[in-house]
């Protein structure tokens, strides 16, 4: 019934059409408050080099726009395309965020962006600041409303399962928008993207003080992105640390994988640094850790144990037996809508229906599954643990890297002494792909460390698929590889052309800059409307 | 917290139904334009300077516009999950190739003009307008289907299974409906250019639009006897209680010739929606001709207005029927997300709608004025 190679095409597209989106996304969240503070100098100092560098970093933030939308309108139409199983038994709770997305953030943050780069000669100063600042809360509402859809995947609250309709609904909106998953979430990943646009000006800009172009230009971009830098890089690493709490409190296994904790340790738990997980033993081949400091972390107290994945998955199986049985109850309610007793059944074991439908990639007949039916659909709720384990440590020393990095940067600049070491201006340059690289790491962690579900606990990837076949996924993988690829490219072309090209030297909406060469298309300019 | 909803269940499926259209053809009327406008690209400008002057007619809003249509899949995700899921994944080609061209569309208006090499410059023409035909054509071919009804089915749990591929979807009548969808909006360009440039550029958009006004006048009327006499269309033949769990699978639908056009002899009113739609495209036709841009715009946008809503009404209580076997259909009574769902996001909408257009009509006023090359060189950021 369930094609897996379909299962793995969708997932692998979903992947990656995900993170590719998301090279664009932290680029926006960053760079639109940076220009928000520029042109906010701008307009109290009057000064014409912060309107000059509104509009340098502004041309860098329209390359990059157009490809977050364009690479935005496939996530929101993918979900119903090739999870149209998902879309069916979650729609109720999920597809309200992202229309709010749309309706709140969205629509604001576009809309404007088309007066930010056109209406610098139609509008008074503090309007096209006003604009601006539009832009720049636009895209931070946006991705409020993604994280809390994507918070309530990795923590669903506030819904039911109802066998009448055959999905989950809402009862209680307030605890979906105010999930503390999503919460933690969002301000964890908007400060992701804050560091990415202070990096991003950082680099540029040393790259001009290095070419010596640009002085006063680049030297005041560098002051702004670095005390911006060193604000979002605490933030991040910070409130990252209440993600994690948040994680242990929900996502026990994902933990567990985290820090490759194969047993339960006597409180509190000692934090593995480096360790080759082995998936096969179900133990680390080898390991460094230092005692306590994942259990003071975790649970912040040093008595509150953190459950091992051996653990975890003898807990999964008693979920498992329990969902099997909330799926019996089902099928005696679907025969049978008014059977009370398989209906008050059905009421008490739902919770754990995911868990049952686990058992489906093994055999088909759910109800008839055997005890090592069980064991399989239990050991199958743990993640790849050596992905999970390496992309959180990449991302974790990254982010102690960014608050060192900012951190001097901020100390050069508060003294006045950017680029006068030239291996720092270097530093900075080759540091630019690396909050790329922490945010993808971040993804992986969040989206490849849920697996196997799709909602954590409700509803497992393979079940949630839409029944294409391996052709249709075969052409739009392709289509997709082939478009985003030369994208890429071009991308990447456009914005080295640009960022050469460098800063007006002049503010080119000072009166004097329309030649009277120019003539219109028809001699008579027509009434204007 | 759903004894706190002032309206039932009906109401807040009915009043999603209308937002529903109310999106799609805000989307239909915004983004229509910039669709239409870049399928009439390189008809309406032949030198760079002037197909400068057409992407820099767009350039301002296109981001906003796109936008009508994100929302909309949103709003279809969030009020009908189940249509979401069924047409996305059972028109799952279509819908790559609608994706293409709306990759391919943002980032050709914004990358066209960062290069100036003429090779690059024409290539990116021809993007432009290929992605504006095709998303217009394959829209349009869309709904027909959804009038012939799509072969879908679900099994005992809900998930659907689609038996068909996407060169099925290309029968003459569905693509009746594409030609109609492409020439509504290619008459809504050129109406907008007619309004916004002068000269050579105007002179073209308005012969190209009075063409497609004719064209939109006779194809929707060639769809309208085709959809009376050509096609079956589907009627509910067992009570669907409208308060009743969003569950596909317990009714009973039979398909008669003609039956599409039941709600008009039901409800007399109906017919407002066609005559909107014969009314708008030949107050066009006129405006076009007596060079009156603003009429022309305004009209052509009723056009679509009524052209979009005559779907509809004539679909009414289906949303999505299916071929394979009618009585799996979505209606608007059986396919809708909980009520709790439609009430907040009925709030949400209720709240912001109004704002957004607020802004909107905001912005197109700070934008207002003809599109010159004198207007594109005050502007380091024109494309």
């Amino acid at each position: 019934m369930i094609d897996i190679d379909v299962v793995t095409l969708s997932r692998l597209q979903f992947a990656a059409t995900a993170m590719y989106h998301f090279l664009f996304v932290p680029l926006t969240l960053g760079l639109s408050f940076l220009m928000a503070i520029m042109e906010s100098v701008y307009v109290m100092t009057g000064r014409e080099v912060w309107r000059r560098m509104t509009l340098f970093w502004g041309t860098c933030f329209g390359i990059n726009f157009a490809m977050g939308v364009a690479t935005g309108v496939v996530m929101e139409f993918q979900f119903g395309m090739n999870w149209s199983y998902y879309s069916h038994y979650v729609g109720d709770i999920f597809g309200a965020p992202l229309a709010l997305e749309g309706l709140m953030a969205f629509f604001l943050e576009a809309s404007f962006i088309g007066l930010f780069f056109f209406g610098w000669d139609r509008m008074s100063k503090v309007g096209h600041l006003c604009v601006t600042w539009l832009v720049a809360f636009g895209a931070n509402f946006s991705a409020l409303w993604i994280l809390v859809a994507n918070g309530w995947m990795q923590h669903p609250v506030g819904a039911v399962f109802n066998p009448d309709t055959m999905r989950m609904e809402v009862t209680d909106f307030m605890a979906v928008v105010f999930n503390p998953v999503a919460q933690a979430k969002f301000v964890h990943t908007v400060s992701a993207g804050y560091v990415t646009g202070a990096m991003f000006v950082m680099a540029v800009s040393s790259w001009f003080l290095l070419k010596g172009r640009h002085q006063e230009f680049a030297k005041r971009s560098m002051a702004v992105a670095a005390s911006f830098g060193l604000a979002a890089a605490l933030s991040v690493v910070v409130l990252g640390d209440e993600s994690g709490y948040v994680t242990t409190e929900n996502q026990k296994m994902k933990i567990a994988a985290m820090e490759s904790m194969w047993h339960t340790e006597p409180a509190p738990a000692a934090l593995n640094i480096i360790a080759f997980p082995n998936m096969e033993k179900q133990e680390n081949t080898f390991a460094i850790s230092v005692p306590y400091l994942l259990g003071i972390i975790g649970t912040r107290s040093l008595t509150t144990e953190l459950p091992g994945i051996v653990n975890l998955v003898e807990t999964a199986k008693e979920r498992v037996r329990d969902g099997i049985e909330a799926y019996k109850a089902l099928q005696v309610v679907r025969a049978n809508p008014g059977d009370t007793a398989a209906r008050e059944i059905f009421s008490q074991k739902w919770p754990n229906l995911g868990y049952g439908l686990l058992v489906k990639q093994i055999r088909p007949d759910v109800e008839n599954a055997t005890e090592a039916d069980v064991a399989a659909a239990a050991a199958s709720t743990i993640p790849n643990v050596p992905v999970v384990f390496w992309s959180f440590r990449v991302m974790v020393g990254l982010g102690f890297y960014f608050i060192a990095f900012f951190a001097a940067a901020f100390w050069i600049a508060s003294r006045h002494k950017l680029g006068e070491q030239r291996w720092t201006l270097w530093v900075a340059l080759f540091s630019l792909p690396l909050p790329w690289l922490a945010i993808e790491c971040g993804w992986l962690l969040a989206e490849y460390g849920r697996q196997p579900w799709a909602i954590e606990g409700v509803l497992p990837t393979f079940y949630a698929a839409s029944g294409l076949t391996f052709t249709d996924l075969v052409i739009s993988l392709s289509i997709f590889l082939l478009i985003y690829s030369v994208l890429a490219v071009i991308e990447v072309i456009l914005m080295v052309k640009t960022i050469k090209k460098g800063p007006l030297e002049h503010d080119p909406l000072q009166p004097t800059i329309a030649g009277p060469d120019v003539l219109p298309i028809t001699a008579a300019a027509g009434p204007k409307l | 917290m759903s004894n706190l909803i002032p309206f039932d269940y009906e109401t807040l499926r009915l009043v999603w139904w209308l937002l529903l259209g109310i999106l799609l053809i805000g989307f239909a009327v915004m983004d229509g334009f910039d669709l239409g406008i870049g399928a009439l690209l390189p008809f309406v400008a032949k030198t760079d300077e002037e197909r400068r002057v057409v992407i820099n007619v767009v350039g301002p809003v296109w981001e906003g516009n796109q936008v009508w249509l994100i929302l909309g899949g949103g709003a279809i995700f969030a009020a009908f999950p189940m249509l979401y899921a069924v047409s996305f994944s059972g028109l799952y080609l279509a819908m790559m190739v609608i994706l293409v061209a709306l990759i391919l569309r943002p980032v050709g208006f914004k990358y066209r003009s960062k290069i100036g090499d003429p090779g690059w410059r024409s290539t990116w023409d021809i993007i432009l307008c290929i992605a504006g035909t095709v998303p217009a054509l394959i829209l349009g071919v869309a709904v027909g289907n959804v009038l012939l009804g799509l072969p879908f089915e679900f099994d005992d749990t809900l998930r659907t299974f689609y038996r068909g591929n996407f060169f099925q979807l290309l029968t003459p009548y569905a693509l009746l409906a594409g030609l109609v969808s492409l020439s509504m909006l290619i008459m809504h360009g050129a109406a907008l250019l007619t309004w916004k440039t002068e000269g050579v550029i105007a002179d073209r958009a308005r012969s190209y639009g009075r063409l497609a006004a004719l064209a939109t006048i006779v194809l929707f009327a060639v769809a309208g006897v085709w959809t009376a006499y050509g096609i079956g269309g589907h009627v509910l033949t067992s009570v669907v209680d409208p308060l009743g769990p969003s569950n596909p699978l317990g009714k009973t639908v039979a398909v008669e010739p003609g039956a599409w056009l039941a709600n008009y002899t039901a409800y007399p009113w109906m017919m407002i929606a066609p005559i909107l739609g014969f009314a708008g495209a030949l107050l066009a036709l006129v405006g076009f001709t007596a060079k009156r841009p603003a009429l022309t715009f305004i009209t052509s946008g009723v056009a679509i207005f009524g052209i979009i809503a005559t779907a509809g009404v004539s679909l009414f209580p289906f949303l999505l029927p299916s071929s394979l076997d009618p009585s799996n259909g979505l209606t608007v009574w059986d396919a809708s997300s909980s009520k709790l769902t439609l009430w907040v996001m009925l709030l949400s909408t209720a709240f912001f709608l109004p704002i957004i257009l607020i802004y909107t009509a905001f912005i197109y006023r700070v934008m207002r004025g003809k599109v010159t090359t004198v207007s594109m060189d005050k502007n380091p950021n024109a494309y």
